[in-house]
C-alpha cells in the first residue's frame, strides 16, 4: 500500500470518527471542537486532491470564521444553571435508518459505475490550477457572473446578519 | 561548505537509497526529518528570544536586565525554564481537562508551523506550496481558536472575557493585515513566498511603504502586544485568557508569544525587506540564512520598540481605528496598486518602482490631510467653551423698596 | 494511487452523518453543524470529480468556491437568527420554536 493510500485511510477514518462525535455528543462546545477536527480532516483531503488553494481556504473560512462563529453562538445562547436534557430527538432511530439507507444506495451506485478511475491523470506541464481558477473567475466568457453574484450574496448576508442580530433597545 | 543544509540532505538521501527504500518512502522520511529539524531549531531560537526580550526591555527602561547568570545573563532563560518546570501544576475545578491541556499546545504549534513556508535561503525552505501567503492567514485563524479554547476551558469568567476581547481584536485586525499581504502578492505575481522573495530585486518596502506600515500595525495587534494588549492588561483584567495557567503551560503561552513576534518579524522581512536577499546570497546560501536572521531580528526589535513605547488603547478606539481607518486605507492602496500594475505592464522596472512609490506618497498626503481635518474637528469639540445658561429674572420693582 | 470511488464513498459517509445530525438533534446550532458537514461532503465530491475526470474544465473548482461562499453566508444568517430567537424565547431547542405550528 503506498504512503498516499495509507494517509488517505488514516485521515478519512479520523474525519468520520470526529463527524460522528459531532452529531452524538451532548456538550455543545465539545461538538464545536470535534467539528473543527472534522473540517481540518477535510482540508487535508483537499491537499491529497491537489487542490491546495481549497485546503487553505477551508481552514480560513470554515475553521477560522464559521467554527469560531459557532463557538461564540453556543457560548452566547447557553443557560448556565440549566439542565441540558436529552440532546437527541426521540425519533432518532428513524433518522439513523434513513441515513444508512441513503449511504447504502450511494455506495451501491458508485460501485456499479464504470467510470471510477483508479488513478488521476497527471497535470500537463505548465498547467497551474490556481492560475486557471483565477482566470476562470474573472473571464467574461467563463464564470465572472457567478463570482459577482456570490459577492452580492455575501454582502446581503453581511447586512442581513447585522440587521437580524441588532439589539433594539 | 557554501550550502550545508542541502549537502546534509543529499548525503542522507543517498544513505536511505543505499538501504533499498523506495523513493516514495524516502521522501516521507526526509519530510519527517525536515519537520523535526525545523521545529527543533525554531524552538532553540525561542529560548534565546527570552534573553533578548528581557535585555531589550531593560535597556528601554534604562536599567540593566539579567546580568547574573552567565556572561551578560545568557543563561537566564535556562533558569526560567527550570523554574517553570518545577512549579505546581494546578487545574482549576470544573475546567474541561482535555481542552484545558490542548490549548497551550495548539497555541505554540500554530506558531511553529508558520515556519514551514518561510524561505530562509535560496535552497532552504520547508515547503514550496504555491499558496504560501494564504497559508499564513489560515494558521493565524487556528491561533484564534486556541485562544478561545484557553479562555473557555479555564472555567473563569475573566478568562472568557479576555479571550473574547482578544479574539475580537485578532479577527478584526486580520482583515487589513491580509489585504496588506495581498499587495506584495500583486507585485510579485505569485502567492508563493519563495517567489515573492525571488522577485524582490528592489525591496518591496520601497514599492509599497503604506502596505508595510499597515502590515506592521496588523502584526502588532495579532500578537496582542502594546498598544493593543488589552487582553493582558494587568490593571483591568488580570492576565486575560491565561489567568488559570501555571508552570510550563504558561511557559508554552509565553514562549509562543515571543516566537510569534519573531515569526512576524521574519514575515515582514520576507514580504517587504527582501527575505534572504543580500550581497552574495545566491551563490553562498549560508549567507542568505545570515541575512534573513539579521532582518528578522531587526524587525523583532522594532516590534519590541513599539511595544515598550506606547500606552494602551481602549477596545472601542482600537476597533474604530481598524474598521474606520485601516481597512478603507488599505483597500484604496490595493485598488490603486492593482490598477497601476496593470497599466504599467510593459514599462522598464525603475519607472515602475518610482511610480509605485509616488502613488503611495500621494495617498499618504491625502490621508494626512483627512486625518488632520478629523483631528481638528475633534479638538474643536473639546476646546469650545461651553455656553452657560443664564436666566435673567426681570424684577418689576427695585430691591430696596423699604428705604 | 487512490481510486475515485474511495473519495466518493467517504463523501457519502460524511453526508449521511450530517443528515443524521440534522434529523436527530434538538439544539438549533447542532442542526447547523449537521448542515455544515453535508456542505463539506459536497465540496469533497465536487473536487474529487474535478481532479479525476475533467481537470481542464474549471467548472468543478468554481462550483466549490461558490459553495464555500454560500455556506459562509448561510451560517452567518442562521446564527444571527438563532441569537435573535434566543433573545426572545430564551431557548434554542428546536421543539420549543413552534408558534407557527397548526
Amino acid at each position: 500500500m503506498s504512503p498516499l493510500q495509507l494517509i488517505f485511510i488514516l485521515v478519512s477514518a479520523i474525519t468520520l470518527g470526529a463527524a460522528l462525535m459531532v452529531v452524538t455528543t451532548r456538550n455543545m462546545v465539545r461538538a464545536a471542537l470535534w467539528l473543527v477536527l472534522t473540517l481540518f480532516g477535510v482540508a487535508i483531503l483537499f491537499v491529497l486532491l491537489e487542490a491546495g488553494f481549497f485546503a487553505v481556504a477551508q481552514v480560513i473560512i470554515y475553521i477560522g470564521a464559521i467554527a469560531i462563529l459557532m463557538i461564540f453562538a453556543i457560548m452566547l445562547t447557553r443557560r448556565i444553571a440549566h439542565d441540558p436534557g436529552p440532546q437527541i430527538n426521540t425519533t432518532w432511530p428513524i433518522a439513523a435508518v434513513i441515513a444508512l439507507v441513503v449511504f447504502g444506495l450511494i455506495v451501491f451506485f458508485v460501485q456499479g459505475w464504470e467510470k471510477t478511475v483508479s488513478q488521476p491523470a497527471p497535470f500537463p506541464p505548465g498547467f497551474d490550477p490556481l492560475r486557471e481558477l483565477g482566470v476562470a473567475l474573472v473571464s467574461a466568457n467563463q464564470y465572472l457572473i457567478p463570482f459577482e453574484i456570490a459577492s452580492i450574496l455575501l454582502l446581503a448576508a453581511l447586512i442581513g446578519a447585522i440587521v437580524i442580530a441588532w439589539d433594539k433597545k | 561548505m557554501a550550502d550545508p543544509v542541502t549537502f546534509i540532505g543529499q548525503w542522507l538521501e543517498s544513505i536511505f537509497a543505499g538501504w533499498g527504500l523506495s523513493s516514495a518512502w524516502i521522501s516521507v522520511i526526509m519530510a519527517a526529518l525536515g519537520v523535526l529539524v525545523l521545529s527543533g531549531s525554531v524552538l532553540l531560537v525561542d529560548i534565546l528570544l527570552v534573553w533578548v526580550e528581557r535585555k531589550v526591555v531593560a535597556r528601554f527602561q534604562d536599567r540593566l536586565g539579567p546580568n547574573r547568570l552567565g556572561p551578560f545573563g545568557l543563561f537566564q532563560p535556562i533558569a526560567d525554564v527550570i523554574k517553570l518546570l518545577l512549579k505546581e501544576d494546578i487545574t482549576p475545578q470544573g475546567a474541561d481537562k482535555f481542552v484545558y491541556n490542548l490549548a497551550p499546545i495548539l497555541a505554540l504549534a500554530t506558531v511553529i508551523i508558520l515556519w514551514a513556508v518561510i524561505p530562509i535561503s535560496v535552497t532552504v525552505v520547508g515547503s514550496t506550496i504555491n499558496v504560501g501567503a494564504l497559508y499564513i492567514v489560515a494558521v493565524g485563524a487556528i491561533g484564534t481558536l486556541a485562544i478561545i479554547m484557553a479562555g473557555w476551558a479555564s472555567n473563569n469568567k475573566y478568562a472568557l472575557l479576555g479571550a473574547f476581547r482578544m479574539v475580537a481584536q485578532m479577527i478584526s485586525y486580520e482583515v487589513p493585515m491580509v489585504i496588506a499581504i495581498l499587495i506584495p502578492v500583486i507585485l510579485a505575481k505569485s502567492m508563493s513566498l519563495a517567489d515573492i522573495v525571488a522577485s524582490q530585486s528592489v525591496w518591496y518596502i520601497v514599492l509599497a511603504p503604506i502596505a508595510a506600515v499597515v502590515f506592521l500595525i496588523g502584526a502588532q495587534a495579532e500578537l496582542g502586544r502594546a498598544p493593543f494588549d488589552l487582553s493582558e492588561a494587568e490593571s483591568e483584567i488580570v492576565a486575560g485568557f491565561h489567568i488559570e495557567y501555571t508552570g510550563m503551560k504558561f511557559g508554552l503561552f509565553y514562549a509562543g508569544e515571543l516566537l510569534h513576534a519573531l515569526t512576524f518579524g521574519g514575515l515582514f522581512a520576507t514580504f517587504f525587506l527582501g527575505g534572504w536577499r543580500g550581497w552574495g546570497a545566491e551563490t553562498y546560501p549560508i549567507l542568505g540564512i545570515g541575512y534573513f536572521f539579521i532582518k528578522a531580528m531587526f524587525m523583532y526589535w522594532v516590534i519590541m520598540w513599539i511595544k515598550y513605547s506606547f500606552p494602551r488603547v481602549r477596545i472601542d478606539q482600537m476597533l474604530n481605528f481598524c474598521w474606520k481607518f485601516l481597512t478603507p486605507l488599505i483597500l484604496t492602496v490595493l485598488s490603486i496598486t492593482a490598477i497601476l500594475d496593470k497599466l504599467m505592464s510593459g514599462v522598464p522596472y525603475w519607472i515602475y518602482v518610482l511610480v509605485m512609490l509616488f502613488s503611495n506618497l500621494v495617498i499618504l498626503y491625502f490621508v494626512y490631510q483627512a486625518v488632520g481635518r478629523y483631528a481638528r474637528k475633534e479638538r474643536q469639540k473639546v476646546a469650545d467653551p461651553e455656553k452657560v445658561q443664564v436666566n435673567f429674572r426681570v424684577r418689576s420693582s427695585t430691591p430696596s423698596q423699604a428705604s | 494511487m487512490i481510486p475515485l470511488s474511495w473519495y466518493l464513498i467517504f463523501a457519502a459517509a460524511l453526508f449521511c452523518i450530517g443528515l443524521f445530525g440534522v434529523l436527530s438533534r434538538k439544539n438549533a446550532v447542532a442542526i447547523l453543524m449537521g448542515v455544515e458537514l453535508m456542505l463539506n461532503a459536497v465540496n469533497v465530491n465536487l473536487l474529487a470529480f474535478w481532479r479525476y475526470l475533467t481537470f481542464e474544465n474549471m467548472a468543478g473548482q468554481v462550483f466549490a468556491v461558490i459553495v464555500f461562499a454560500v455556506a459562509a453566508s448561510e451560517v452567518a444568517v442562521g446564527l444571527a437568527l438563532v441569537i435573535s430567537v434566543y433573545r426572545r424565547r430564551q431557548s434554542i431547542v428546536a421543539d420549543d420554536i413552534n408558534l407557527l405550528k397548526y
